[in-house]
């Protein structure tokens, strides 16, 4: 299992050589945009310096610049084995995602990254593997999705659950589309309303568990959405026998230097832009249970 | 809507999730007049306004529960699937649907008979009592989703 108990500070070594601000961001060109909500749209980067390629592990996040407007957490939503293409999806909420996700293909953002701690995906070897995205909690946990694809054969069952608002708000509508007809494994879409041309389900993620194939004993589970989607789906899975330090959440908080200097994105003994953003329910539980933190 | 048929229809009730647990003796005070159904996808099992007269065990499919008003189109606020037990109002006077129900895969559903139901829990107290244990809880959960749902955990 997993562990995600948090590091002793350590104070890094003078640097030997051209000292690098950590806050100086790399060069990434606009590709393409694809609008995939009303209000969020997917960009996919290339770095401006040919050969910069951006190694992640699914779940992380980087810092994106807006030049002369902002920067902002984004999760990356791409593949980790196309380390030379940069994803992220994003929604647009506020002064810097605005501008973002009004980037047409050629401007050039300032990214800072990869941070954080992704989805432990190693830690569910052999056993029955549970995702639940709720709205765009999806695009954090894609990158763990190719991977897990790539990987069938190391894990036990397979089982996606996703919900979102209306069938308007699905991110990667198509790709969802294309993962139901994969046998591989299964994956249930779920909607708060929906009008007549909906055939899928309608209620809130956690009321599609109890159809959900897995053994609960032997099941790690990887949710991503509001946090008290993530809360109440933590929960019912530990009533159902699921053990909480192989339940992972991705939190999100307003993170600044990304680098644990800061301390804005602090919960309470974590930094969660090094200590997360996916932590393990077993060390999140008392704190979600504390309202306000 | 068409009849099927098949293995008997107490056999079925005694098997669906929903009467686990249920003394079988008194299951069968409340089947005598049950019906087994099959739903082909867009069909009405009940609509808003009209008599509850029945209600259903799903055994296979899915029901879209809708709300409409003239002003607005129908909005799906909830589906309902295999091994679930569908509608309350034949319970509660004045014994009137308060939603539409429509099938939006094939469904096959056992129609419970709303009078002799109420009846046999009328008569079989016992028996009254086991099946709101059963039902509360199913009242309560769904009451407990509405109430999630407009927490809005998916946005």
């Amino acid at each position: 299992m997993a562990s995600d108990t948090y590091p002793s500070v350590v104070h890094p070594a003078v640097p030997s050589g051209p000292v690098v601000s950590p806050y100086a961001p790399r060069p990434f060109v606009v590709r393409s945009r694809t609008q995939e909500t009303p209000d969020t749209v997917t960009l996919r980067m290339e770095p401006r310096i040919p050969g910069d390629r951006l190694p992640f592990q699914g779940g992380q996040f980087n810092m994106v610049y807006v030049f002369g407007v902002g920067e902002s957490a984004i999760s990356i939503s791409g593949d980790p084995a196309r380390p030379g293409e940069l994803v992220h999806t994003v929604r647009a909420v506020g002064k810097v995602t605005n501008a973002l996700a009004a980037l047409a293909p050629g401007a050039v953002v300032g990214i800072r990254g990869p941070y954080g701690r992704g989805w432990p995906l190693d830690s569910a070897r052999g056993r029955d593997v549970l995702v639940v995205a709720g709205g765009l909690g999806l695009p954090p946990l894609r990158p763990t999705l190719y991977e897990i694809f790539r990987r069938r054969a190391e894990f036990g069952r397979v089982e996606i659950i996703y919900g979102a608002r209306t069938p308007k708000d699905l991110v990667f509508a198509e790709e969802v589309r294309d993962w139901l007809q994969r046998r591989e494994m299964r994956i249930q879409t779920t909607v708060d309303a929906a009008g007549r041309d909906w055939y899928g389900d309608v209620g809130v993620v956690t009321t599609r568990l109890p159809d959900a194939r897995f053994d609960a004993a032997r099941t790690t589970a990887f949710i991503c959405g509001p946090e008290i989607m993530m809360k109440l789906t933590a929960q019912a899975l530990v009533q159902r026998g699921v053990a909480s330090d192989a339940i992972w959440l991705s939190m999100e908080r307003n993170m600044k230097c990304a680098f644990a200097f800061c301390g804005h994105c602090q919960f309470g003994p974590a930094f969660v832009c090094r200590d997360g953003p996916v932590l393990s329910y077993k060390t999140l539980a008392p704190l979600l249970a504390i309202k306000e933190v | 809507m068409k009849e099927s048929s098949g293995e008997p229809i107490v056999d079925r009730v005694l098997r669906h999730p929903f009467f686990a647990g249920i003394d079988p003796t008194l299951i069968h005070a409340m089947v005598s007049k049950a019906e087994e159904r099959t739903y082909e996808v867009g069909d009405m099992l009940v609509r808003e306004g009209k008599p509850a007269e029945e209600f259903f065990l799903i055994e296979d499919g899915k029901v879209a529960l809708e709300v409409g008003a003239a002003d607005r189109s129908v909005i799906t606020v909830e589906t309902i699937g295999r091994g679930e037990i569908l509608g309350w109002s034949w319970l509660v006077p004045p014994y009137r649907w308060r939603f539409d129900a429509r099938a939006i895969k094939p469904t096959q559903a056992i129609a419970l008979n709303a009078a002799a139901a109420r009846y046999a829990l009328a008569a079989h107290p016992a028996f009254g009592y086991q099946f709101l244990t059963k039902f509360l809880p199913v009242l309560a959960e769904r009451l407990e989703n509405t109430r999630v749902q407009l927490l809005d955990i998916h946005g």
